[in-house]
């Protein structure tokens, strides 16, 4: 699937546990340079836990996790993210005591926010603009996942891991996040995604790692896997498959 | 009513329970003693906050209740005697500079050594139960007595005087009503460092990241912060602020002892359950509700006092049962 150039993140054999329950029993995949690549898989599979392990969040037992050439398995939390990756937790992480451009400031650099990043992350999400200086708490669920990945993205990042965007959100809700992504795939931002939303999932994605189990049991293009209804079935069962 | 009428008298019932309080003592007590109960409860919620505010950081963002926070408190008050002694000529001296220099150098010192002290306690102790609650409770109870032991070992078992500047001794008349001028001291420094905690929290980039890790310390490291730092930082500032307080409240009392720190663990902790743990605009209001209903009360039925402030806690945990202001769900 990938040349070893365009790689930007690898897994290799990743373990993780969770307690005493191993939850990843060797899970391998590769992002590709400025592709979306898609997580897949039934709840359960694992692929929570592979976001939180590539972050640090959760620490592999077994198995090395490469960021542009770099191994990171052992770096602590703090310095993955200062090596360019950004995180959006399925619960969003978002500050509801702390107004929206207090959480988005917090995702800055010590100059603070850059002009032409705030602009972007403002156009891409104008209903952050309105609430600028709201409590992120007051926002809807669909404003704060936009203030989530407008915060992933207010400075240039290298990697985004982003954890089912789209869930629990209105219809409207979703084009208008599938829009943002597609803004940030034709922009060349690597991203590594989970998603529960097979049609988000054919709309955005260039690739595609679908586990089970803690395993990764297939990777390959998004589009192949999108056209081939018998792999879907396979891989995902029906009811992700025929979800929409 | 309609809900968003409920939901907005929610959100301000708390900040309007301070202003009742006060309006409600006043045709009880009558406005000559109000004034000056008013400004008591006032200064000793300040000085409370001053210990309170520490704890409740270091409960927030690092999920330790330091039990052996007490003992700071009496670092500061002796760090306080023993530099206050030889500055006994400025503190003697009719002249209002030299007292206030005086007290200004005590205060630093009592901050300094508490926070160095906070600072080897979070290394040495703390660090080792991090994420285990009854081993917390254990070690920092066990760790208050052993600070308290080497305390008196130091200054010995007597309690020591600890006399007011001249300039701050006596009162001031507001009409009918004496206050004693010390309060008056004690409130401008207390209301001086619930400001500058604030101006730190709101205007400052360590500020958002120790209020955005309260909320969620997972999620402040993935945005890049080392929040082990962070953790020594507000450790320290916590317990220096405890020296402060300890200093403070020493100072009101006129004498130290050993145990200074444990009469006013029970009212700091009634101050973080009702503010709601983590939380310090509700450490402060908290702290301010406390000192008002026991001067209050203590004037009215004065057998009362004490559990004056219990059967505060119980309704307002009735009424919030997280507390006033509390933080959002976390960890």
């Amino acid at each position: 699937m990938t040349n070893a150039d365009d790689t930007l993140l690898r897994l290799d054999g990743v373990f993780t546990n969770i307690g005493r329950y191993r939850i990843l029993h060797g899970v391998s995949l590769a992002a590709r340079r400025g592709r979306v690549t898609m997580l897949l898989g039934r709840n359960g599979a694992g692929k929570t836990t592979t976001l939180r392990t590539i972050m640090g969040l959760w620490k592999a037992r077994l198995g090395k996790i490469i960021f542009d050439g770099q191994p990171i398995t052992a770096l602590d939390t703090p310095h993955i993210a200062r090596l360019g990756i950004a995180y959006v937790p399925e619960n969003m992480g978002i500050f509801g005591k702390l107004t929206v451009r207090e959480n988005m400031l917090l995702a800055t650099g010590r100059r603070g926010f850059d002009p032409q990043h705030l602009e972007r992350a403002l156009e891409s999400f104008p209903a952050l603009k309105m609430k600028w200086e709201s409590p992120a708490g007051s926002l809807s669920g669909g404003q704060k996942q936009m203030l989530a990945i407008g915060r992933a993205i207010i400075e240039q990042r290298r990697l985004l891991l982003i954890d089912e965007p789209t869930k629990g959100l209105s219809p409207a809700m979703v084009d208008q996040l599938v829009e943002a992504l597609l803004r940030l795939k034709r922009e060349h931002t690597t991203i590594l995604l989970v998603e529960q939303n097979f049609r988000v999932a054919e709309a955005v994605g260039d690739d595609v790692a679908v586990m089970d189990e803690g395993h990764t049991i297939h990777t390959g293009d998004m589009m192949a896997l999108g056209a081939n209804h018998g792999l879907q079935h396979r891989l995902l069962g029906l009811s992700m498959a025929d979800s929409v | 009513m309609s809900r968003q009428w409920i939901g907005q008298l929610n959100r301000w019932a708390p900040y309007a329970l301070t202003p009742l309080v006060v309006v409600a003592a006043l045709p009880a007590i009558g406005p000559g003693p109000w004034v000056t109960l008013t400004v008591a409860g006032l200064t000793m919620g300040v000085m409370l906050f001053m210990v309170a505010s520490g704890l409740t950081l270091i409960f927030g963002l690092m999920d330790v209740l330091n039990f052996a926070h007490a003992a700071f408190v009496a670092v500061g008050a002796y760090i306080a005697v023993t530099v206050l002694q030889p500055l006994a000529g400025w503190t003697n001296e009719l002249s209002m500079t030299l007292n206030l220099a005086a007290l200004l150098v005590a205060l630093v010192a009592a901050a300094a050594a508490s926070g160095a002290l906070g600072f080897v306690f979070e290394r040495v102790v703390i660090r080792q139960v991090y994420g285990a609650p009854l081993r917390q409770i254990l070690i920092t109870i066990g760790a208050l007595t052993v600070i308290e032991q080497l305390v008196i070992a130091i200054w010995g078992p007597q309690a020591l005087p600890l006399p007011k500047p001249v300039m701050l001794r006596g009162s001031v008349f507001i009409g009918s009503s004496s206050i004693e001028t010390y309060r008056l001291f004690a409130l401008c420094v207390g209301l001086a460092v619930a400001l500058a905690m604030h101006l730190f929290l709101t205007r400052t980039r360590l500020g958002l990241v120790v209020r955005a890790g309260v909320e969620d310390r997972e999620m402040i490291q993935a945005l890049g912060y080392h929040i082990r730092r962070v953790f020594i930082g507000v450790f320290m500032a916590g317990t220096a602020l405890a020296g402060m307080g300890g200093m403070m409240w020493a100072q009101y009392q006129a004498v130290v002892g050993s145990q200074i720190g444990d009469s006013m663990t029970i009212l700091v902790f009634i101050i973080l359950i009702i503010g709601g743990l983590g939380s310090v605009g509700g450490c402060f209001i908290g702290a301010i509700l406390v000192g008002l209903t026991s001067n209050y009360v203590g004037f009215l039925a004065p057998k009362l006092a004490l559990g004056s402030n219990i059967l505060l806690m119980a309704l307002i945990l009735l009424w919030q049962p997280r507390g006033l202001f509390p933080i959002t769900e976390h960890h």
